[in-house]
This record gives C-alpha cells, sequence and structure tokens, in this order.
C-alpha cells in the first residue's frame, strides 16, 4: 500500500517536493472563544491561531471540549461568543473548503464506495472519486458495498470523501480511534504523505498521545475548555520511528499536561 | 360431518403408510434425489387419500370434491374464459387499492417522518382510525359507494393503508442520524438528502410494509367480492356455493392462494434487488452470475 503510493507520486514529475508542505491550506484562527450549553461552559476564553498549511494535534480527555472545538470550526455549531475564523473570514455554518472526518467512516450503506466518495456528486465526480480512491490505496474497490470493507477501508474510503472536493482545511475527529494499532500505523503514513503533497491546514483530535506526536507539527493540550499546554513538535519528516527518544520525551511532557 | 371426514382421512392414513415404501424404492438409487423428494411425499399422499376418500363415498364429495374434479373445473373455467375473467377482475381492483391506499401511506409516512408538525397533526388521528378493523367500514362503504367497484377499491385502499404507512413512517424516522448528519456536512440538498439518503434508508422497512400490504390486500379483496360483486374470483365462489359447485369454490381459494403466492415472490424479487447492498443479501447476490 505504501509502495503503491510513493510510487505513484515519483510518476508524477515535479513532485520531487522539499519536506516542507505546500501551502494549499487556509490559516484558521479562534479568539475568545466561549461555548455554553445551558449553564454547562464547554470552552472558556479560547484563543488559538493556525498558520496555513500546518498541523494540529488536540489532546485532552474526554468532555474536555475536543469536539466542541471541531463543531466549532466545521460550522456545525456556533460559538456562544467570540469568532472563529477561516482565512480570514469569519465561520458562518458549513464551509466547502472544509472537510470533517468523523469517529466511525460514517458511509452511506446502499451506495457503492465511488458513490461514497462522490457523495456530492460534483461535475465528473466518477473520474474525481476513481483518482481520490487510487490516492488512498483503494484503486479496485470502487464498485464494492461498504459493507465488505474492514475497518481501515472504511476509514480510507473516508478519508478519500473527505480530499475528493480539495479541501483546504481538513478536521479529524479521532478518525483512527476504533481501528487496531497496525491499521492505525498505516493510517498515520498515509495521512502524512497525502498531507505532504496537499497541504491542507489539518486539525487532529485525538486522545492518543502518540498519535498526536507522530503526526503534528504542534500539540495543545484542552483541560477543562482551556489550553494546558502548547508545544512544537520540531521531528523531521517523514516520522517512521515511534521510538526516537525525542518523541518519547515529548510525550511524557504532553500527558503531565493532559 | 367434518369429524367423519377426517376419521375417514385418518382410517386411511394406514394404508398409505403401507403404500409409501413402495413408492419410495421405485427411484432406486441414491439417497440424494429421495432427499429431493421427501419434501413432497407428503402432500401427494394426502392429494392421493383425499382422491380415494371422494371418490369411495367415505368423504361427501358434495362437499369436499375429489382433487381431479377441482382439476375439471379448473380446465372448464379455464376453456370458457371465466377463470381468467375473473382473476384480472380481482386483480386489477387489487392493484388499483394498492396503488391508491398504498401511494398515499407512502406519502403520508415520509411527510410525517420527515417533518414533525406533520407529524403532531396527523399521527395520533391515524393511529386511532388504524385500531378500527377495516372491514367494520363494509356497512358503511356500501351505504356511500353502493356494491360498485369504488366500494371494493376504497376498502382494499384503506387495508393496505395501514402497513405501508405505518414502515415508511418508521423507516425514515429509524435513518442513522450518523449519515445524516455525514450527508449534511457534505453539502447535500433537501433533494438529495431525501432522494438518496432518507428514501433507500427506510426501503428495508417500506418493502417490509409492502409485504404486510399485500396480505391485507387479498384478504379485504376476499370479504368485498363474496359480499358485494358481479364478478371477481370472490364473486365465483359464492355464485358457485349458490349452485353447489364445490369444487369451484375450492378453486377460488386456491386461486387466492396462488395470487397471494406471486405477490409474494415479486415482493421478494424486488427487495433481493434493491436491497443488494445489504449484508443479509450478499450471499444470494454473489449465487448470481
Amino acid at each position: 500500500m505504501t509502495l503503491a503510493l510513493t510510487s505513484s507520486h515519483i510518476a508524477k514529475p515535479h513532485v520531487a517536493r522539499e519536506p516542507k508542505p505546500p501551502v494549499n491550506g487556509l490559516p484558521l484562527s479562534l479568539s475568545n472563544v466561549e461555548k455554553r450549553f445551558g449553564a454547562l461552559s464547554v470552552l472558556q476564553h479560547f484563543s488559538l491561531d493556525v498558520p496555513a498549511g500546518r498541523f494540529l494535534a488536540v489532546v485532552g480527555r474526554s468532555g474536555g471540549g475536543k469536539s466542541t472545538l471541531m463543531r466549532l470550526i466545521a460550522g456545525l455549531d456556533k460559538p456562544s461568543s467570540g469568532t472563529v475564523s477561516i482565512g480570514g473570514a469569519a465561520v458562518d455554518g458549513l464551509n466547502p473548503d472544509v472537510r470533517l472526518l468523523f469517529q466511525e467512516a460514517r458511509l452511506v450503506p446502499w451506495q457503492r464506495v465511488g458513490e461514497n466518495v462522490g457523495i456530492a456528486r460534483g461535475p465528473r465526480w466518477q473520474e474525481t472519486a476513481r483518482a481520490t480512491l487510487r490516492d488512498v490505496g483503494l484503486e479496485d474497490r470502487e464498485n464494492d458495498w461498504p459493507s465488505v470493507l474492514s475497518g481501515g477501508q472504511k476509514q480510507r474510503v473516508a478519508l478519500a470523501r473527505a480530499l475528493v472536493s480539495q479541501p483546504r482545511i481538513l478536521l479529524l475527529d479521532e478518525p483512527f480511534g476504533a481501528l487496531d494499532a497496525l491499521t492505525r500505523i498505516e493510517m498515520h503514513r498515509l495521512l502524512e504523505t497525502l498531507w505532504t503533497a496537499r497541504g491542507f491546514t489539518t486539525v487532529l483530535i485525538t486522545h492518543d498521545v502518540a498519535e498526536a506526536v507522530a503526526l503534528a507539527d504542534r500539540v495543545v493540550v484542552l483541560r477543562e475548555g482551556a489550553v494546558a499546554l502548547d508545544i512544537d513538535i520540531d521531528l523531521e519528516r517523514p516520522r517512521r520511528e515511534l521510538a526516537d527518544p525525542r518523541a518519547v520525551d515529548l510525550q511524557r511532557r504532553i500527558l503531565e499536561a493532559v | 360431518m367434518a369429524e367423519a371426514s377426517l376419521a375417514g382421512a385418518r382410517t386411511e392414513a394406514s394404508g398409505a403408510s403401507r403404500r409409501q415404501p413402495v413408492s419410495g424404492r421405485a427411484p432406486g438409487q441414491g439417497a440424494a434425489l429421495r432427499q429431493r423428494l421427501a419434501p413432497w411425499a407428503l402432500p401427494i399422499a394426502i392429494l392421493i387419500l383425499w382422491e380415494i376418500a371422494s371418490r369411495s363415498g367415505l368423504v361427501t364429495a358434495r362437499l369436499i370434491p375429489a382433487p381431479t374434479s377441482v382439476a375439471a373445473a379448473f380446465w372448464r373455467l379455464l376453456l370458457d374464459g371465466s377463470l381468467l375473467y375473473h382473476t384480472l377482475a380481482s386483480t386489477q381492483r387489487a392493484v388499483i387499492g394498492l396503488v391508491i391506499g398504498g401511494g398515499i401511506g407512502f406519502v403520508l409516512g415520509v411527510v410525517n417522518g420527515l417533518w414533525r408538525p406533520a407529524e403532531t397533526f396527523l399521527d395520533s388521528t391515524i393511529q386511532m382510525v388504524r385500531n378500527v378493523p377495516h372491514l367494520a367500514l363494509i356497512p358503511l362503504v356500501i351505504l356511500w359507494f353502493g356494491i360498485g367497484e369504488t366500494a371494493k377499491i376504497f376498502l382494499v385502499s384503506v387495508g393496505v393503508f395501514f402497513p405501508i404507512y405505518m414502515n415508511t413512517f418508521y423507516g425514515v424516522r429509524t435513518i442513522d442520524p450518523q449519515v445524516v448528519e455525514m450527508a449534511e456536512v457534505y453539502g447535500l440538498n433537501r433533494r438529495a438528502m431525501i432522494l438518496r439518503i432518507i428514501l433507500p434508508g427506510a426501503l428495508p422497512s417500506i418493502l417490509v410494509g409492502l409485504r404486510y400490504a399485500l396480505g391485507f390486500m387479498w384478504l379485504t379483496l376476499i370479504v368485498a367480492e363474496t359480499i358485494s360483486a358481479t364478478n371477481g374470483i370472490g364473486y365465483m365462489t359464492m355464485n358457485a356455493r349458490e349452485f353447489l359447485q364445490t369444487d369451484v369454490v375450492l378453486l377460488g381459494i386456491i386461486v387466492y392462494a396462488l395470487l397471494g403466492k406471486v405477490a409474494d415472490l415479486a415482493t421478494r424479487a424486488i427487495e433481493r434487488r434493491v436491497l443488494s447492498w445489504h449484508p443479509a443479501y450478499q450471499g444470494q447476490e454473489m449465487g448470481t452470475p
């Protein structure tokens, strides 16, 4: 799988890029955001800036406001006060430049894999769906029903569905949490490769500290609705070695803050 | 009367068990063939016994005619065209009633499933009316529409309305909200949402409703046609009863059974086709080349 990806990369003439991703992404900014559900305040005075094309991981315990943060960025919820802005414009509802990968694959069971990827049925959706399925390593599965796929394959289809419209911000809400360890590592590599090639701004929500350190440029720890730690992960890519002592040290620091 | 004929059948049963091994030996080879023929043994034995009981006078042929005389009646009515005429008349009523009642049930089920105000306004009334046995409406329906086509089509429509309505409503209401949210996030408009997400998702439930509805359809029709009609299978059997043509009465019952079976097979075929995505149907999909 990984091999197929690398070779398709090399096949394109000008893809021999430097490790720094090209900036196709949009900058993301939250300033003084508060979100209440009735009397319960989930986020308080929350501010965060993510420059275009960066990979941010948000780590925290369940109920710490991670999913709320994600829904605010995606435009699924409105903040009680403060502003969320994408590319300089305040978020007002759903934005086609922003794509969200859910915890569950959420494939439509009665549509074939290719139809799931092209769910929005844009112009020439079949071709683009096929091409994106190739990018996630599922080139010959477009006519299969979702029910015959494994958990990892379903998340790959979901990833292809998110990427098919060339989004400039990708939000990931613990999408690999339910996968087995080997499949999860495969998905990490796939995501890193795609992010390097396409350069979308990425926000990954996770409670897996190792996953955050393996993927992100920067990790924010969210505790009781506020930032408890904000550190850069300055490790060279591609990150293949999980036992890197620097990574282990970073993981320890993050765990202490969670 | 029926007791006597049953007793007669029972006396003959011992005769059958003696005959049974003889016919079993006839194929001679392999357990496989016997396995295949086994399910047919009992019905065939019953038919043979019935024939014997009827011919020998053990049961009154006027009340329980022999299978051969039912077959003869079938042939006679097929040749003079009346069997086809009555079957078509019944089928036509059934289909018109199904389309009207099922159509209204489907639309109301979708509307109430999608739109809360409609549900609040309509559903409790529908549930109340549902508990009235629709055949209890017959006297009223005859007063309203007379004994013409309208009365029978009305009754069938009412009969099929409820199962289709209930199951469509349930199917629409129980769509996975996560899939609906995903479709919203991916920018599907209302029309695409209904056509590509909600209706296909409700389809398994709608088809269950359809199968129930087909049962109610024939049931209603039998009753409606026996009470008031000038054609149709129900009329044919009631007319035959007047002239003590028991073979024709029995034939009518068999035709109803066959029509019900055909309707059920058709629904199953539709299910296999449109639910091929469903894990429960995938084994069968692979079976067909």
